[in-house]
Formats: C-alpha cells, structure tokens, sequence
C-alpha cells in the first residue's frame, strides 16, 4: 500500500447534474493518479461514492471522457478500481485472518453498525453490498470481537449537507437514528462516512437530555475500533475530539497491554 | 537552409510591431516606442509585475510569461496583466495559530476550489498551485510554505481562478505562519544579536572607525570569513 504523492479533496460529492462536466474533472485527475497502481483504497463514504461513480463516467461515456480528460491533459480510460478499507479486510485480508490478527478482543462491547447511504447506493453503481440487508460492517464487528446491534435505522440518511441549511431537519434523521439504535440496547455506533459521524456525534450536543432522546452515545469510525482491537496507540485516535468521549466506555481497552487479552 | 528572418512580427494589444529577433517582450515593447511606467519592475525575473498572457497564432493554448524573461515570437499576440484585483486579509501574524482554521477564517474561498488546475496551468514559475490550496485546506502550512516558497505574486493564478481565490496571498499567509511559528528559530542569529548588544564587537569597530584606507584595506583582505564555520571545522 503506496500513499498517493499529491492528492486534492475529490469534490465530495457526485454531481446530480448529468451534463456537468466540472464535478468530474478534480476526481478523474486522482483517479489518474493511480492509474500505475490499478486500484485507489480510500477510508470516506463520499470519496469512495464520488470516485467510484465518476469513473464509471469515465470508463463508459466517451463523450465525458475525451472532454474531462482533455482539459486535465491525462491520456485516462477509467481502469482504476476504487476500493474501500472495508472491502480490503472482507475480499483481500478476510474476515477470519483479521480476527485471528486482533490483539485486543473488543468482548462484551455492543455496537450498532450504521452504514447511512453512500456506501451502498446506488448499489447497481457501487456494487458494495446488499444495499437493503448489508453485512460488511457486523461481519467485521464480530471479527474485533464486538456484540453486533441490528437496528432497524441502518441504512437510513443522518441528514447529511442538510445540516447546513436546515440543521433541525438533519437533526430530526440524526436524532432519530440513535434512538432506535440505542434502543435495541447499542453501547455506541461505528460509521464510515465523516458526515455521518459529524450529523451523530454532534446532535447530542444539542438535543435536550431526558426527553427521551438518546444522549451520551459514542460514534466512532470503524477504523478507530479497528486500531484499538489490533493494540495501535491511543494517541494516533484523537478520541478525545469526539462530542462524546467514547474513552470511558473504552477504558478497559485503552493503555493496556495486548497479553492480557490473549487468553481470552 | 534558409537563415531565419532577422525580424519577428508580435502584436501588442492589438496592435502590430516588427521587431529584431532575439528581444525580451519588454525589450521589443521598448523597441516599439514605449516608455513602460506600470507592468514593469526589477527586469530580473524575480518582482513579478510584469506577467504577461499570449498566445500564438492560431494555437488556442493560453501562454504566460514575465515579460522581462521571455523572449518575443513571431505572431505572439499578448497583453499585459501587471495589476489584479485581490483582496487581502490584514492581520497580525503573531496572533494567528498556524491551522486550517486560520486560512479558512481569512480566506474562506479557498473552500470553493474545484480543482481544475487552471492556475498551475497559468504559473508562470511552474509552481503547484492547486497542490498547495489543497495543502492549505488541511492545514499543512509547512507544504503550502514550501510550495509556494517561488512564488513572486503576479496574479496570473488569480486571474485565472473559477473559484475567485487569491491563491498568492494564502501562501504568503502561510510562509509567514510558517516562519513565526513552525520553523526552528536562528539560534546563531539569536546568539550574535546577544553578543553584539553586550558590545562584544564594539573594540573592533572602533579599530576600524580609526583606520585610514590602506590599513581598512589590509584588515578586509585578512578579515575572517564564516568565523562559526571556522569553529565548527576546529572542533571536528
């Protein structure tokens, strides 16, 4: 795994507009940059749905293709498969060889996974999982150890750029999934997508405790859980930025060393 | 084979002029009969004030250069862009923290880049433009810095930018960031300014305030060059 050596923000989003070239031209450019490589991880909902979709753009509308690749003067045919971390440890590491790798078994931790929409729809586009039963995520819970929390709430909108310009309507989604997670008894939510755990996190601050909302809930990204289960250092987590600290649930496996685990 | 004509023909705004080969644009604008009072600085290559835009012929690529470096071609058509419209945040360095947010609060457009690579495109240093407003955007004030350390601010990205950024005034915001807060501070400097203010140098000084010429002259020929350097070779 290669860092790429320059990289510029992707845009975020897929542009609605079917005629626009614009919204293309920024990921197209990395895309290209890793045509040497063949394939692009990347660990964001947003950059793995705008990647993944503009380069089928790229690689299936020739129109499209001769006119954003003339203006970035890169001789690019859409060969370039957009992967996500989690689809790595599924098709590539397993399931089975990450849980045999975990130092730091995340026992009696219970987690509802929460997937929001950008990794799986449009699934005909992306292609990562069931879009209405997916599994990737309890599936790599269980490998960390994790009591995995079905929700019924899992693949529903957090409320995402709404936040910007109708914060109460995102908070409403945001509100909304949190209650039937914790409900069904969730310690905390593991996402992949920076806005989902931005509109979660956040919406706690500002809903009224005791009036029967959920408050106090952790979000983290998968790839935190990831890095405590595998005994990374605490410090490279950044827990403490979190609305809500996720550090008192976590104590029992923070600054510990991995042995104590092993005989679990 | 044929010699190559000894003049070019170049139009300026417009106008046409014929001119020897082998000018500099602001030479063959000189040639031309103008007095330059704007758009017209160091003639060194390093002020900036003299980007220049053309394009040749029929060839639709849009070219840049800084008029006192580049030379004059046959069916050059340019015009000069030495002033452009840019706003610049006023600020006082010692009391920003060298983040992303401080960039952003100055300069939010730099958050409307949709990376089209126009302004890299349009540098006349070559210099990666769009590699250091993305550099800017995560707060990595060191790259921006190093970046865009060539950079002689003359507007040509500005000028260029769909996003209305002001690419150069980010990146000097950043290099002065960098220098006040980032990068390691000049302990020799720190320590010779120290030894001057104890008057350490004065007696020397004073030798020389009293030489005459030929006395001034012998002490400049025998004077020590890099004296710390000399220290450093004689501990080793």
């Amino acid at each position: 795994m290669e860092e790429l050596p320059e990289w510029t923000c992707c845009g975020a989003t897929f542009s609605m507009s079917a005629d626009s070239a614009m919204g293309l031209v920024a990921p197209t450019r990395i895309l290209a940059s890793a045509k040497e490589a063949g394939k692009l991880l990347t660990l964001c909902s947003f950059c793995y749905n705008t990647l993944k979709r503009t380069n089928r753009v790229i690689a299936t509308d020739a129109e499209q293709r001769r006119k954003v690749t003339t203006f970035i003067e890169e001789d690019y045919q859409g060969n370039v498969q957009t992967v996500h971390l989690l689809e790595v440890l599924r098709d590539e590491i397993g399931f089975e060889a990450l849980a045999a790798r975990v130092s730091k078994r995340l026992d009696g931790l219970k987690v509802a996974p929460y997937y929001g929409c950008l990794l799986l729809r449009p699934a005909e586009e992306l292609g990562f999982d069931d879009p209405e039963r997916p599994t990737i995520l309890e599936n790599f819970l269980k490998s960390l150890g994790c009591g995995v929390v079905d929700f019924p709430h899992k693949t529903e909108c957090c409320g995402s750029f709404v936040a910007v310009s109708s914060p109460e309507v995102a908070q409403a989604c945001s509100a909304r999934i949190l209650d039937a997670a914790v409900k069904q008894g969730a310690e905390m939510l593991v996402v992949s997508c920076p806005l989902c755990q931005y509109n979660l996190d956040r919406v706690q601050r500002q809903v009224q405790a005791g009036r029967g909302r959920a408050t106090g809930v952790p979000v983290l990204y998968f790839s935190q859980l990831l890095a405590i289960a595998l005994g990374c250092e605490e410090g490279c987590l950044h827990l403490g930025e979190h609305v809500v600290d996720p550090r008192p649930r976590l104590s029992k496996w923070l600054g510990q060393t991995s042995q104590a685990t092993a005989l679990v | 084979m044929a010699a190559e004509p000894a003049m070019v023909r170049f139009f300026l705004m417009g106008k046409r002029h014929d001119v020897p080969r082998g000018l500099t644009i602001q030479k063959a604008m000189e040639y031309s009969g103008y007095r330059l009072l704007r758009g017209c600085g160091c003639r060194g290559g390093f002020c900036g004030a003299c980007g220049t835009v053309y394009r040749i012929g029929s060839d639709y690529r849009l070219k840049v250069g800084l008029a006192c470096q580049t030379v004059v071609e046959d069916q050059m058509y340019l015009a000069q862009i030495p002033f452009f419209p840019a706003v610049k945040a006023t600020y006082k360095v010692e009391d920003l923290p060298p983040t992303a947010e401080t960039l952003i609060s100055l300069y939010p457009e730099i958050l409307r880049c949709v990376g089209c690579n126009t302004c890299r495109k349009v540098c006349p240093q070559e210099i990666e433009v769009m590699r250091y407003i993305a550099a800017a955007q995560r707060g990595d004030i060191a790259k921006v810095a190093d970046l865009s350390f060539d950079c002689l601010m003359c507007g040509l990205c500005a000028s260029r930018c769909p996003a209305e950024i002001v690419q150069y005034h980010v990146a000097i915001l950043a290099r002065r960031l960098y220098s006040r807060h980032i990068a390691k501070p000049a302990t020799h400097l720190t320590r010779r300014v120290a030894a001057i203010d104890r008057g350490e140098c004065d007696a020397d000084l004073e030798v020389m305030v009293a030489a005459d010429s030929a006395r001034l002259k012998a002490l400049y020929n025998a004077r020590e060059i890099e004296p710390e350097d000399l220290e450093a070779a004689g501990q080793e």
